[in-house]
């Protein structure tokens, strides 16, 4: 009767503990059907009449829900009509450990004789009992036996009732477990599908909780109830009759007089879900009560009131989510036409804008150093100069290095050290060598600025530094993390002056392998500062023969089969369009714009900046497990591939995104010979469908991967003038290699997650702030040029529009098929393809299109870009060719 | 998270019991050649080895010895890899003290000391592995090392360990339900009589339900002792092959 096994645990209570139990497996575990005689129970719970009318399963079946449907379909487990369930012992106790309150609902349904739920102890059970395999996580495991008891009751039914129909249902949200479950022949269904196909009890469905995303839609003043974004807020769901479903349309920006239609969420992402079906509704509901308000000072413009002498205004956020706000100034007429930000004060009941108060103007709108100090505002970019108390913590000039730098650092001063880095940078943060070995191997160096030297943890310029996270670069301007004397001088690598530095040095084979690595702090003196394309000048010319281009050519040719042997691992090459603004050298404004080109030397620096964080992300990990500071980039959940496997169909391709190689694989084979834009455009998509990559704390995660490298592990180690993350991972490995002493907070796992937080709020916010700043350069650009005609692909296909890309600009813009006024022309969308059909003229993802574009700029606050069909021609939508542009400036653009 | 949960509602403990049954016992006598009488002994995880020397001359001192029976002189010991965490001393700590005496005292009621007065009986116990009812496994394994060294008994004595949980009377605890804190009863019984040969429990209990623990523990040692005689004829039977001729 009694089987024993036995199984190692492990458990760590301070430290690792092998834990033994005993673990019984029986053959006396009844099914519990009434249907079953070869059981011997002697009170079954389950009927044999276990008949809930479904639409999907017309015979008689047995329902057995996973963890997640027990812990989130908990109502509809409790609805009098759900009956025969079969509860598993894995789900049993999952839910235990996930959720008490969920728990203790599930065993009183389950003791209710009415609901006739069976548990059954599958782990004890001899047949469905199974071992953890080797590399399978928890929730695998769990899986795994929940499929494995499915499977032994179907079958076991099966044969109970000599054919009669009695199933088992696996309800199961998780789309593995499900792809999973159908290849072994059980059946399976969705929670919601299931619930959906249940005959004459619709209202089950208003119970159905919503798994794919917890979003509710506020729609209109009323229900928003004076919240604000951001803020914490209290929400009542209504019942389903009233859920409204958002459309995959793209709203049109219609000026400041129309309703203030503001969702409490971002609405863009919304507006920009595809519906699959016609009508798909979303939770909705109203604000019953906000929690915590999270009002800060809002930047925008003043509308002035209509009335002469009125001295009560309303101001328009440059946010589009926050509401206007009714402020009270005497200085209306002044501050008509400059930026100026405003604080919310209270929003009364009986108010339909909220009250503020002026606190400064910013300057002129449309100039560009206001526009600039609004967008660093709006993304709570840290800006001010430095302050006195972090200033007095930098090296008294003239500074030069000490005897007691050398006596503890490597001279490094004799090797042929030189930096390569893109126009115009001043913030030189590392410098290679390579030189052959006597034994025939060549040692490479990647030399990293020794920032962390004269950053010294705790005070306050490294208070500053580590909350400012990151430096900002816009366009034609740089938000530094550190005081310029150091950003741009003590800790640049420039040439021909003496410069602490960080070294990595490898001894390699020429396969690129590597033999030997070292870590040290050494002084360096770099012999040339190139560009990219100086570099790539060096390494093509074979005239030159200095050691400098020796060395560089010999970098270059290991950055290849380095390369090459990391894309063989999977990583993956992303796209993404890049523009570099050409400035007027006194106006600053921009007067041409071309998009970045990568050259060889580009990938050559990146390759060994990455070979670098990856021997530092190891190094530090192996010396402090629990607090190295890591970057990791999560592989995207398979859905969001959606798109992307759509848009290649289209063309007849096929995208595997199983994993990374994978991806990467089909990623290189999708090329179309006669459209080579293509590939980039694909590549386009597949980056919008990455997770960001985040850092954290080693030991307060377990999931080290990054994805689109295909590495283990990573870092960020070469960039500490402009990453604070970087500073922190020099001290940790200063520290591992006994160069540095450590100090608490670096060793303390929660200050260094904080930490890890703020830099990736800082780093998310930096990127903003970044797009934001193109795009108003674009802007700029588009008002000195006029209207240019230009070609373009679509990237999106929408309900009411495209969106197309403009590659040579790296300009995304909107082409609408509605208009509030006129009647819009005829128009039927697609997603499956996805395609729209607009006046029998179809488009697809990816086709070639002619578009002219222009600035609007009615609306002084949100100018923006604005783009109007030529090609295909389509009456009554596409414009004429504008001929309307001056004639002078065009020969600048067709370059 | 709440505690363990002993029982479930299915009535599967934790390992997959029921709550009457016991662990998986298995035993083998005369493991070694050298003592008078030797066992070993599973009970579930729990492993114990049992030593019998005697009855001889007493040892050391002789005011030690009576006159009219013999002395029994229990040593009991775990080994240091015995539980989770490795144990300081082997033996010789009050529990380790408290617990010999205890087996002295069980066997001094069911050996048949009179029968070898002024001489001495050695049972020395070691625990190899700990799971849970150390007391009881040390009692079965020392029972059969006495019957394997042909030390005439009045009866087997077969201990057994039961606990309450949830107004259910559990037999034969293992570890995680003896830490658990409840109720924690041994019982070593000379099932034939059903006298008590010793009595021990830890943790309150209210004096209604002493009686079903009682009855739990006691059915639970009967149990036992067919498993201890099944061992004990199998062994005849091999050892009886073995002389035959």
């Amino acid at each position: 009767m009694l089987k024993s096994k036995t199984f190692v645990k492990k458990t760590r209570s301070g430290g690792v503990l092998k834990i033994v139990r005993e673990h019984y497996l029986r053959d006396d575990i009844w099914c519990g059907s009434e249907v079953c005689k070869e059981c011997k129970d002697e009170a079954p719970v389950l009927q044999e009449d276990a008949c809930i009318e479904s639409t999907l399963c017309v015979y008689p079946h047995y329902l057995l829900p996973d963890t997640n449907v027990v812990l989130h379909q908990i109502d509809i487990l409790e609805d009098p009509l759900i009956k025969n369930v079969i509860i598993l012992q894995t789900v049993l106790q999952e839910v235990k450990h996930r959720s008490a309150p969920v728990y203790k609902r599930i065993k009183d349904v389950v003791h209710d004789k009415e609901k006739h739920f069976y548990t059954f102890t599958n782990e004890h059970h001899r047949y469905t009992f199974i071992e953890r395999e080797q590399g399978e996580s928890a929730n695998d495991c769990n899986d795994r036996a929940i499929r494995v008891a499915a499977k032994w009751y179907t079958d076991h039914l099966a044969k109970a009732t000599w054919g009669r129909p009695l199933k088992v249902v696996l309800l199961t949200n998780d789309r593995a477990n499900k792809e999973k479950a159908e290849q072994h022949g059980l059946l399976v269904y969705k929670c919601d599908e299931y619930i959906k196909s249940l005959i004459g009890n619709p209202e089950l469905v208003d119970r159905l909780a919503l798994t794919s995303d917890d979003q509710v839609l506020l729609q209109g003043l009323q229900n928003i109830n004076r919240a604000v974004h951001q803020d914490v807020v209290a929400v009542e769901l209504f019942p389903k009759e009233c859920w409204v479903a958002p459309l995959s349309v793209v709203l049109q920006d219609d000026g400041p007089n129309d309703e203030d239609a503001e969702e409490d969420e971002t609405p863009n992402k919304y507006l920009q879900i595809l519906t699959s079906k016609s009508i798909v509704r979303k939770p909705t509901g109203r604000v019953v009560g906000i929690i915590k308000r999270n009002w800060r000072p809002f930047c925008g413009m003043l509308s002035q009131s209509q009335i002469k002498e009125a001295t009560r205004h309303l101001f328009t956020p440059a946010d589009r989510r926050i509401p206007r706000i009714r402020i009270e100034t005497r200085q209306a007429a002044t501050l008509v036409g400059q930026k100026i930000m405003v604080a919310i004060d209270g929003w009364p009941k009986s108010s339909r804008y909220p009250n503020g108060h002026f606190v400064k103007s910013l300057g002129t709108a449309g100039d560009k150093d206001t526009e600039t100090e609004v967008l660093l505002l709006e993304h709570d970019v840290p800006h001010q100069p430095f302050s006195q108390a972090v200033l007095s913590f930098l090296p008294k000039m003239p500074w030069s290095i000490t005897e007691e730098d050398m006596k503890v650092r490597v001279d490094l001063r004799h090797l042929c050290v030189c930096s390569v880095d893109p126009p115009g940078c001043t913030d030189i943060d590392d410098a290679l060598h390579s030189r052959e070995l006597e034994n025939g191997n060549i040692e490479v160096g990647v030399h990293i600025a020794d920032v962390s030297h004269f950053i010294r943890p705790g005070n306050a310029l490294d208070q500053e530094a580590a909350k400012r996270g990151t430096t900002v670069y816009l366009c034609g301007k740089r938000i530094d993390m550190v005081p310029e004397l150091l950003s741009s001088n003590l800790c640049s690598l420039r040439s021909n002056v003496e410069r602490l530095a960080f070294s990595c040095i490898w001894e390699m084979n020429h396969n690129a392998e590597v033999l030997n690595i070292r870590f040290t702090k050494s002084v360096i003196n770099s012999k040339a500062s190139l560009t990219y394309a100086e570099a790539q000048m060096r390494i093509d010319d074979t005239n030159i023969n200095d050691d400098i281009t020796k060395s560089l050519r010999c970098l270059n040719k290991l950055a290849k089969i380095l390369k090459g042997r990391r894309t063989e691992k999977g990583a993956l090459t992303l796209s993404s369009p890049e523009v570099r603004f050409h400035m007027d050298s006194e106006t600053h404004d921009p007067i041409d714009l071309q998009t970045k080109e990568l050259m060889e030397t580009n990938s050559m620096v990146e390759e060994f900046m990455l070979l670098a964080n990856i021997s530092v992300a190891q190094k530090i990990y192996d010396e402090f497990s629990e607090c190295a500071v890591l970057r990791k980039h999560p592989s995207p959940p398979p859905s969001s591939y959606d798109i992307l496997i759509k848009a290649a169909k289209s063309r007849n391709l096929v995208i595997l995104t199983d994993s990374a190689k994978a991806l990467a694989d089909s990623l290189n084979n999708a090329t179309i010979e006669s459209f080579p834009y293509f590939n980039t455009l694909l590549r386009i998509l597949a980056t919008r469908c990455m997770m960001q990559a985040v850092y954290f704390c080693s030991g307060m995660d377990s999931d080290f991967h990054h994805y689109g490298l295909a590495s283990p592990i990573y870092t960020h180690f070469t960039s500490p003038i402009r990453r604070y993350a970087d500073i922190i991972v020099h001290r940790l490995l200063a520290v591992a290699i006994n160069a540095d002493t450590t100090y608490p907070d670096l060793m303390d796992k929660h200050k260094q997650a904080a930490l890890c937080n703020n830099l990736n709020y800082r780093h998310k916010m930096a990127q903003y702030a970044q797009r934001a700043s193109v795009a108003f350069h674009t802007q700029l650009f588009f008002r000195n040029k006029g209207i240019i005609n230009e070609e373009g692909f679509i990237l999106f296909v929408r309900k009411n529009a495209i969106i197309i890309l403009i590659p040579k600009f790296g300009l995304e813009g909107t082409v609408f098929f509605e208009n509030k006024d006129k009647p819009s022309p005829d128009h039927s969308f697609d997603s499956e393809g996805p395609m729209l059909t607009v006046e029998k003229h179809t488009f697809h993802m990816f086709d070639k299109v002619k578009v002219t574009i222009s600035l609007d700029a009615s609306n002084i606050q949100h100018q923006r870009i604005r783009m109007a069909l030529i090609e295909p021609v389509i009456p009554g939508v596409s414009v004429a060719v504008a001929e309307s542009e001056p004639e002078a400036k065009k020969p600048k653009l067709d370059r | 998270m709440a505690g363990l949960e002993l029982l479930s509602d299915q009535g599967y403990r934790l390992d997959g019991r029921k709550a009457s049954e016991l662990r998986k016992v298995q035993a083998r006598m005369s493991v070694f050649a050298q003592a008078d009488g030797s066992a070993y002994l599973e009970q579930g995880n729990t492993k114990a080895l049992a030593v019998v020397y005697g009855p001889h001359e007493t040892r050391g001192s002789r005011s030690k010895s009576l006159h009219d029976r013999a002395v029994i002189n229990c040593q009991y010991s775990m080994a240091t890899f015995s539980t989770a965490e490795r144990k300081r001393r082997p033996h010789g700590d009050r529990k380790s003290s408290e617990m010999s005496l205890h087996l002295k005292q069980t066997f001094e009621a069911a050996v048949l000391t009179q029968l070898y007065p002024r001489s001495q009986i050695d049972i020395y116990v070691k625990i190899l592995q700990a799971d849970g009812g150390n007391y009881s496994a040390c009692v079965n394994a020392a029972t059969l090392a006495l019957v394997d060294a042909g030390i005439p008994m009045r009866d087997y004595v077969c201990a057994c360990t039961a606990g309450f949980v949830e107004d259910t009377p559990l037999a034969d605890l293992c570890h995680v339900e003896e830490s658990g804190g409840g109720t924690s009863l041994s019982l070593a019984l000379l099932p034939r009589s059903g006298n008590i040969a010793l009595l021990q429990m830890d943790a309150r209990l209210h004096q209604d339900h002493l009686d079903t623990l009682m009855e739990a523990a006691m059915t639970a040692s009967k149990g036992l002792s067919k498993v201890l005689d099944s061992v004990v004829s199998q062994h005849l039977k091999e050892v009886s092959v073995l002389t035959r001729d």
